[in-house]
């Protein structure tokens, strides 16, 4: 379980305007096993909100808590190994591109372990299968479409079996079928592990395909959460109706 | 034609010998700079603010330094480190005499260079290898460095014909080469046979350094 506890960002500097994309005590929960969705418009805070998650952005204030555990001021290899647990996958894939997309599969394994063993390639290889890329494993992400490197990079967060994948506009590059295909993998990934996931989106489609619960930001702050059925037959806030298209936006 | 013989009969031992003086100095110097050049690159990538290892005080300094040793003109350069020359090498002349001002005058430039490759490698992929827990060595010797070979490799290019132009100024102290040749027989004693042939020669060798090293940037990039 990730707990979220009043988390605030602000990237203001003496001299320049307020940034957008901060945040503004956010507190949510995201129990066990769940697909959880933050939606908003692009700037709304989204993309930092999870990069806090796994520390690639540290907040100003609050606590980030999993598993009981206060992650939020981790150091060295306390917060590598707590990244072990937490996979991501990027809008852009983040893929190596000198590498093939089985030594990319194998780079958790390099960096956990600082070295990949039979096992781990073999273990590379089952992954490639599982989001149907086996043929693939010899090629360069240059040469895979923009959904089969995404499925490569879905392959190589699933290396450290981890506990939570954390998916930042994982879709939002892609045309809508290889979003289709990817959102399949995603779904088939969190029915058969059980790894909880929270996923980064301005698109309602993806919330409605994948997610179970969804929480709507708004400017850095959060306006609205719950169940998606819940927030999508009654919602509540005027950014959410507009998101789902019923209504105006009010900005 | 019976002139270019008799040219040729007169200096290629002397011409011979001056290429591989050129050689020489050019890849002992370049190979030294880019062990020194290389880390010091990467310590600047690393502790940019915002970086991998952010350490603003350091890379305010090392800039500094790589700034100023870029500032001072070679042939300045060359002469002030003399007495540094001397206590590493023995000598100040000779091709040995010539490596240690070309080194502390290449590292720097090859710090830049390898600093604006690694810049170049997407941000995305080096954020994915810190979101799955490697250490800094980790992500810059298994993803930056890798990741950023072809534009060093064209980088080396751009070094090397910089550095081929130094060693002809080190010439003019008596270090040999093709540059001294071209100083010593075709500026001073008007031999404009030399001074064609050592131009040739160095013609020829930018183009071979540049197309060897395209070459192989091209035949190691999967992008």
């Amino acid at each position: 379980m990730i707990s979220l506890e009043h988390i605030s960002k602000s990237f203001d500097a003496p001299g320049r305007a307020p940034a957008e994309h901060a945040l503004r005590d956010v507190s949510l929960t995201i129990p066990d096993g769940d697909v959880f969705g933050i939606i908003g418009i692009s700037g709304a805070g989204k993309s930092t909100l999870v990069r806090c998650v796994n520390l690639l952005e540290r907040p100003t204030s609050g606590r980030i808590v999993v598993d009981g555990q206060d992650v939020t001021d981790l150091q060295g290899a306390a917060l590598r190994s707590y990244r072990r647990r937490v996979a991501m996958i990027f809008q852009g894939f983040g893929l190596l591109a000198q590498k093939t997309a089985l030594q990319n599969v194998c780079f958790p394994f390099l960096a956990a372990n600082g070295r990949v063993t039979e096992a781990d390639r073999r273990h590379a290889l089952e992954l490639l299968d599982r989001v149907g890329l086996a043929d693939k494993a010899g090629a360069y992400p240059s040469q895979l479409s923009g959904g089969q490197a995404q499925r490569v990079a879905i392959a190589r967060a699933l290396a450290l079996d981890p506990e939570y994948i954390l998916c930042d506009e994982a879709t939002s590059a892609l045309d809508p079928a290889s979003t289709a295909s990817v959102l399949d993998t995603l779904r088939q990934v969190n029915q058969e592990t059980d790894v909880t996931m929270l996923v980064i989106t301005h698109s309602m489609d993806v919330v409605k395909s994948i997610c179970k619960d969804v929480a709507v930001l708004v400017r850095g702050k959060l306006v609205e959460t719950g169940s998606v059925d819940e927030v999508f037959s009654n919602p509540q806030d005027p950014t959410t109706r507009a998101l789902l298209g019923r209504g105006d936006w009010h900005e | 034609m019976s002139s270019l013989q008799s040219l040729l009969d007169q200096y290629s031992g002397l011409l011979a010998q001056g290429f591989l003086a050129s050689l020489a100095m050019l890849f002992f110097s370049t190979a030294i700079a880019y062990l020194i050049g290389t880390f010091l690159g990467v310590v600047l990538y690393v502790t940019v603010p915002g970086g991998l290892r952010p350490h603003r005080a350091l890379n305010a300094v090392l800039g500094w330094i790589v700034n100023m040793t870029r500032s001072i003109p070679f042939i300045i350069l060359l002469v002030a480190v003399m007495p540094m020359t001397k206590a590493l090498v023995g000598t100040v002349v000779g091709v040995r005499g010539t490596i240690p001002p070309l080194v502390l005058s290449a590292a720097p430039f090859v710090a830049r260079m390898i600093e604006q490759s690694l810049a170049e490698v997407p941000r995305d992929s080096i954020e994915a290898a810190e979101s799955f827990g490697a250490t800094v060595p980790r992500v810059v010797f298994s993803a930056l460095l890798p990741e950023a070979l072809p534009s060093i490799v064209r980088g080396v290019a751009v070094t090397l014909i910089s550095v081929l132009g130094y060693t002809a100024i080190v010439g003019a102290v008596g270090a040999g080469g093709l540059g001294d040749i071209a100083i010593r027989y075709g500026y001073y004693r008007y031999e404009d046979g030399v001074m064609i042939l050592t131009i040739v020669l160095l013609v020829v060798l930018v183009q071979a350094i540049q197309s060897s090293c395209d070459l192989v940037a091209k035949r190691i990039d999967h992008r």
